[in-house]
């Protein structure tokens, strides 16, 4: 589904990727693990297509109907219509803006871009309140503004709840353990779960590795300073949990 | 399209209209303001006016109150009258206008002539000093409606022109309200008869062409008892590196239980993007609550001028009286605003609402003032007022001046504020849902302002909304 090889990125003249090789395929669950700072959060931005990250080198091709295509061709929001989604560690809020309007502009988006028939506002607004109870949110979430004083644990089930919605190929999801309780851990890995299928892949960016207890990865890789120092199966996450980083920076070092 | 080229198309209405025109000599003296008046045939009573107000106009100095810093303006060095000469043959009909002229305001999307008028709203258009046409005059003379310019007012209906001219905004209001008593050349007049909800929405459409020359418009509309009138104004002018000067007076008037709505889309042009040009509006605007159970609402969407300055501003005086302003003020590159309401209760039971949304791009500076004054005689007066403010990048400025005066115990009197940020970041979160860069704006902005978008009649606000996406399209990421 995408392909990754040598990428290279920066900001502000600061090289923060350093020739990232990765492939995802339909149907896989990745977690990419390491510690604070080794490039983990830029990695799932600059596939959405974040303005502030510059590519330097490499290449991400992502496949849209069978045919691989540069995605440095591609805007963020062309980026979204083909498909990746990008779950924040911090969603910003958009005061003003119902997070039914924007969900609904969103969905609409999508759909225009797949050519689908749109659903009118009151269908769509069924059709959301049938997936708020996967998330146990309620109702009320979607008449407040996008995001807007929302605690950290209903930030991080709207970003799910926006997965649901527009049912991406490739969901990114940036630390999206972070700041939660057990009990909305356990909510948010059953929304990533309901809607695993061999049609889709996720990729989970964490630095912890209690998420992996609830959603189980094929592939784990560690990154660190910029590059994939280690990849295997779920052991490698277990493995980690004992020894922590530790070991395996050593061997780099 | 390179940046540049989508800088300068930005003002489409910055062109120039090749039509001949009738000056003054520069200059402010007391033979200009004689000449003003013989032009427009004025009785004596009116020049008398004029006079005493300059000889006021003269003991004022510039005042440095404001936020904005205004450069000097001389005087002595603007054009005080310019007239198309092809109005000094009074046409028979619209059909009749110079064709340049019927020209320009279709370009401004304003068109004039019998068939191509716009259906529902009848407007009078000003063409620097004068104006140059009404549209559905007869249809409104019907009903007793008069809608005119306020030249031919004098003439045709002076009795009313003398009862109200001046008495909501006195010449000894301020130091350009002293200067529009003196020099003010045209402007529209309207007058509502009692218990008629006038059928059309009126509007004014005001086009500065001429160099060098200042527009000292006056308006005034008078709503008698249990009348209804819906009231639009629209504003361009050419895109030129000197600085022109706007200096209107509204005055409104609403007697028991009549209401006016006063909607105003501003877009002069604003100067470039280094601050050079622009227009300076300076405007005055006061409405009177005079009769019990009335009602007047100003909203405006301020997006153009290179410096605004103007507090559409309600006198509460009737009982039960009530007062709206609607606000919303762009500003982007060095533009510089301050604009805001004061709302004056002198009856019981009065009320008044304030909403405005500041939103400040690029170098420029945007600021709400406001007063609100509760009189020892307004019991229960109540007034909410909300303030908000959003910044557009990290060199612009907002700033909020809420003045409150209660002399009455028993008022209500409430005051909101917020500041918040359009960031990069609000931005990349929409587009990385589908939504594209321009989409993503328009439901920022629109999601702050749309508590005033929805108080302008339809057409108005999608021109407003259209307005502000094309201002801070450059201004965001």
């Amino acid at each position: 589904m995408i392909k990754i090889s040598n990428l290279q990125a920066q900001v502000e003249n600061n090289s923060i990727l350093k020739g990232i090789n990765l492939e995802v395929k339909a149907g896989e669950v990745h977690a990419i693990m390491g510690p604070n700072g080794s490039g983990k959060s830029t990695l799932s931005k600059v596939i959405a297509g974040h303005p502030t990250y510059e590519v330097t080198s490499g290449e991400i091709s992502y496949e849209v109907n069978g045919k691989y295509n540069d995605l440095s061709e591609l805007d963020a929001y062309e980026r979204s219509r083909e498909g990746i989604f990008l779950g924040y560690q911090y969603p910003v809020e958009i005061p003003g803006i119902t997070n039914i309007t924007f969900l609904y502009e969103s969905f609409k988006a999508l759909c225009e871009h797949q050519g689908a028939d749109v659903m009118n506002e009151k269908e769509f607004r069924d059709y959301v309140i049938s997936k708020l109870p996967i998330l146990e949110m309620k109702e009320d979430f979607l008449d407040r503004g996008v995001n807007q004083g929302f605690s950290g644990g209903e930030k991080k089930k709207n970003e799910i709840l926006q997965m649901l919605i527009l049912n991406p190929k490739l969901s990114l999801l940036d630390e999206t353990d972070s700041g939660l309780d057990i009990d909305a851990l356990k909510t948010v890995a059953n929304g990533v779960n309901s809607r695993k299928s061999k049609y889709n892949a996720t990729v989970l960016v964490t630095h912890y590795q209690r998420l992996l207890d609830y959603i189980k990865p094929d592939f784990v890789h560690i990154l660190y300073q910029g590059k994939i120092i280690k990849s295997g199966d779920f052991n490698l996450a277990k493995e980690l949990e004992k020894t922590g980083y530790e070991p395996f920076l050593k061997e780099i070092n | 399209m390179t940046l540049e080229k989508k800088l300068e198309e930005d003002y489409k209405y910055g062109f120039v209209s090749d039509i001949e025109v009738e000056e003054f000599p520069k200059g402010l003296n007391e033979d200009i303001i004689k000449l003003i008046s013989e032009k427009n045939n004025e009785p004596q009573w009116l020049l008398d006016y004029r006079l005493k107000a300059y000889a006021h106009f003269l003991t004022l100095k510039h005042p440095t109150w404001q936020y904005p810093h205004v450069p000097e303006i001389d005087f002595q060095n603007l054009y005080y009258y310019a007239r198309p000469k092809s109005e000094n043959a009074t046409p028979k009909s619209l059909d009749d206008l110079d064709p340049e002229l019927l020209a320009t305001f279709e370009k401004l999307g304003i068109p004039l002539s019998e068939q191509k008028r716009i259906s529902g709203v009848a407007v009078d258009a000003v063409f620097d000093s004068v104006s140059v046409g009404t549209t559905y005059k007869k249809e409104l003379e019907e009903v007793g409606v008069i809608f005119c310019s306020i030249s031919e007012a004098v003439e045709t209906h002076p009795e009313l022109v003398k009862k109200y001219l001046g008495t909501v905004v006195p010449y000894t209001d301020n130091f350009y309200a002293a200067l529009n008593a003196a020099v003010f050349s045209d402007g529209s007049f309207c007058y509502i008869p009692e218990g008629v909800t006038c059928p059309l929405d009126l509007s004014t459409y005001f086009r500065i062409n001429a160099k060098e020359t200042g527009q000292f418009e006056r308006t005034l509309i008078i709503a008698e008892p249990g009348s209804y009138v819906n009231y639009l104004e629209g504003c361009t002018a050419p895109q030129r590196d000197e600085n022109q000067l706007h200096a209107a007076t509204v005055e409104l008037i609403a007697l028991e239980k009549a209401e006016i709505k006063y909607s105003t889309v501003q877009n002069w042009y604003a100067g470039d993007k280094n601050g050079v040009g622009g227009i300076y509006n300076f405007v005055t605007k006061r409405g009177l609550c005079k009769g019990d159970h009335s009602k007047i609402s100003w909203t405006q969407v301020e997006a153009g001028s290179s410096i605004t300055w103007k507090y559409p501003s309600c006198i509460l005086k009737g009982d039960y009286s009530e007062g709206f302003f609607y606000s919303v003020a762009l500003t982007n590159n060095k533009m510089q605003a301050d604009t805001g309401t004061k709302m004056i209760h002198l009856g019981k039971n009065t009320k008044s609402t304030i909403i405005s949304k500041g939103i400040s791009a690029d170098e420029s500076e945007n600021v709400y003032r406001g007063e609100v004054k509760i009189m020892p005689g307004a019991t229960n007066a109540r007034n909410y007022s909300q303030c908000d403010s959003m910044l557009v990048g990290s060199k612009c400025g907002a700033h909020t001046f809420p003045y409150i005066d209660t002399r009455n115990g028993s008022s209500i009197v409430e005051h909101e504020a917020s500041t918040s940020k359009i960031s990069e970041d609000q931005l990349f979160y929409l587009e990385s849902r589908g939504i594209d860069t321009e989409k993503a704006i328009s439901l920022i902005v629109n999601g702050f302002c749309k508590d005033v978008f929805k108080t302008l009649p339809l057409e108005f606000s999608v021109e407003a909304v259209k307005l502000i996406e094309m201002k801070l399209e450059n201004s965001v990421g």
